[in-house]
């Protein structure tokens, strides 16, 4: 059913935990439908300095969430707001098509903690497009 | 099977999901593949030889659920039972009247087949269950009206094990001169399935839960009980189901129900002493785990536990590289958004279905085998919980 790569990801994720005192925090999904994601990063000089994330959900959901951390950490905010949940899904050579709406949130979650960041900091947010796919 | 990298032993715990042909009735269908391969419609000796066989496995049939053989309908399976049933009495008795009757908790052959009659004009009632998945027979006499036509309602709950009042309700329904259905897929082989016990017109039975082959199962049909074929063609079955007869599937079903039935009591015993192994070790150490269905009232075979806080496909995905089959009743296993039907009909909150886990043993389950999941699940569980935003 999954990929090698999506089960890699599965079974050891990386970047699992939560930051204390994070700069941005974002929680995404429902637990009606079964995967809620939550992401933390800490910011310095405009990048991502670290990010973790805790996930209830499918293999999908915990794999999705493992390949955003990857994916952004280290990448600029502006950076960061350009990778789509289809950009996590490609990372991770394709997830099975009736994953991809329900299961496949991580980035919309990164989004939210980078504009719980602007918000927070009073920062000017110089992507507002980007935020939404 | 190439993926079981961390398996030190294989565990099937889905046999209410499929079973393996068990050797003997293997042995008993391969004649009738190729040697005696005649139609039983057929006059020649290469028909009578299929007829006697068909006959021979009708009786077998039969004989496990207390009925005559002329009363048993072979079909494809326990779906095509199920609508043979179901459609069949709503069509032979739409001027009677046009009120169904079933549960919130069937299994989608019977949920799936009522919503379609639904569309096409039926008033159908879905009397609720408790929180053990359990019916109350009150509900559904009191679900009764004059127009009611035909009651359907399980015998074994196919997802909690929860054994169905189907008794009280048979009396209830023969009191009202109502048909009477119950799908008995699950409890077959399990624990004592009669016709006149429990009071039914018409009863759902599959083979391949029962170590028999895939592809076969049957209706019962108490004589007398009109209803309307769903596959027309040829004088097969009475006129209620045409097609030439699937020979070596019938075959291999009445010689599984002839062994179900011989070594139920024994083998009855056996796994509900493995299952509660199995569930009292998962209850005593995993914390925030709860029991799914009746503790008592249940299928021998079933144990259906909620793991708070995590996903059943993630457990399940783990299980599997251990080399442990399951299944579970949340949103991604049963391909929709929603979890369960029936974990929700029994009130169990969204989260906590999500994280419910299903384990049918079998007849190749050993003591060793529980003790295996034993050992392999509670860390399973730690590492998805030390990975979730719920819990700690």
């Amino acid at each position: 059913m999954y990929n090698e790569k999506v089960m890699d990801h599965f079974m050891n994720p990386r970047n699992v935990g939560e930051i204390e005192n994070p700069d941005g925090v974002g929680l995404v999904g429902n637990p009606v439908c079964g995967d809620v994601m939550k992401i933390t990063i800490k910011v310095k000089d405009g990048r991502i300095e670290d990010i973790k994330f805790k996930t209830f959900g499918c293999g999908a959901a915990i794999a999705t969430s493992s390949m955003v951390t990857e994916l952004v950490k280290g990448k600029t905010l502006d950076e960061a707001l350009e990778i789509s949940n289809k950009t996590v899904a490609e990372a991770l050579e394709g997830l099975p098509p009736q994953k991809m709406h329900c299961s496949n949130l991580a980035a919309d979650a990164v989004h939210m903690a980078i504009k719980d960041y602007y918000e927070k900091t009073g920062k000017v947010q110089v992507a507002e497009e980007g935020i939404h796919e | 099977m190439n993926t079981h990298s961390n398996a030190r032993r294989l565990v099937y715990l889905d046999h209410s999901a499929t079973t393996p042909v068990r050797a003997e009735v293997l042995a008993a269908m391969l004649p009738y593949f190729a040697d005696k391969f005649g139609n039983p419609s057929s006059i020649h000796s290469w028909g009578r030889e299929a007829r006697v066989a068909v006959d021979a496995a009708r009786e077998q049939i039969a004989s496990a659920i207390g009925a005559n053989p002329q009363e048993i309908i072979f079909t494809s399976g326990g779906t095509e039972a199920d609508n043979l049933a179901i459609r069949g009495v709503a069509q032979s008795l739409k001027d009677k009247g046009n009120h169904l009757i079933t549960s919130q908790i069937e299994h989608h052959a019977v949920l799936n087949t009522f919503q379609d009659l639904a569309k096409q004009g039926f008033k159908v009632t879905y009397v609720p269950c408790d929180e053990y998945g359990m019916i109350d027979p009150d509900d559904v006499r009191k679900a009764i009206t004059d127009e009611t036509i035909l009651i359907s309602i399980m015998h074994g709950q196919n997802e909690v094990g929860t054994i169905q009042p189907v008794e009280e309700i048979g009396k209830i329904a023969r009191e009202r001169n109502i048909i009477f259905h119950s799908d008995a897929v699950q409890s077959l082989g399990k624990i004592p399935v009669n016709v006149d016990a429990m009071g039914v017109d018409l009863l759902t039975i599959s083979s391949h839960k029962i170590y028999g082959p895939k592809g076969v199962g049957a209706l019962y049909v108490r004589k007398g009980t009109k209803i309307k074929p769903q596959v027309t063609g040829g004088i097969h079955e009475r006129r209620l189901r045409a097609g030439t007869e699937n020979v070596p599937g019938i075959v291999g079903f009445g010689e599984a129900c002839r062994l179900a039935q011989q070594e139920m009591p024994e083998e009855s015993k056996r796994l509900r002493e493995l299952r509660d192994r199995l569930i009292n070790g998962i209850l005593n150490t995993i914390p925030d785990t709860v029991l799914n269905g009746h503790p008592e009232k249940r299928l021998p075979h079933n144990a259906n536990i909620s793991v708070k806080y995590v996903e059943g496909e993630a457990i399940l995905l783990n299980l599997d590289l251990f080399g442990i089959g399951a299944s579970s009743g949340s949103a991604c296993t049963s391909g929709s958004l929603e979890p369960s039907h029936v974990l929700l009909a029994m009130k169990i909150p969204h989260e906590t279905a999500h994280g419910s886990l299903r384990m049918t043993l079998g007849r190749s389950n050993t003591k060793e085998d529980i003790d295996y999941v034993l050992e392999v699940l509670p860390p399973i569980v730690e590492k998805l919980r030390a990975m979730s935003v719920f819990g700690n």
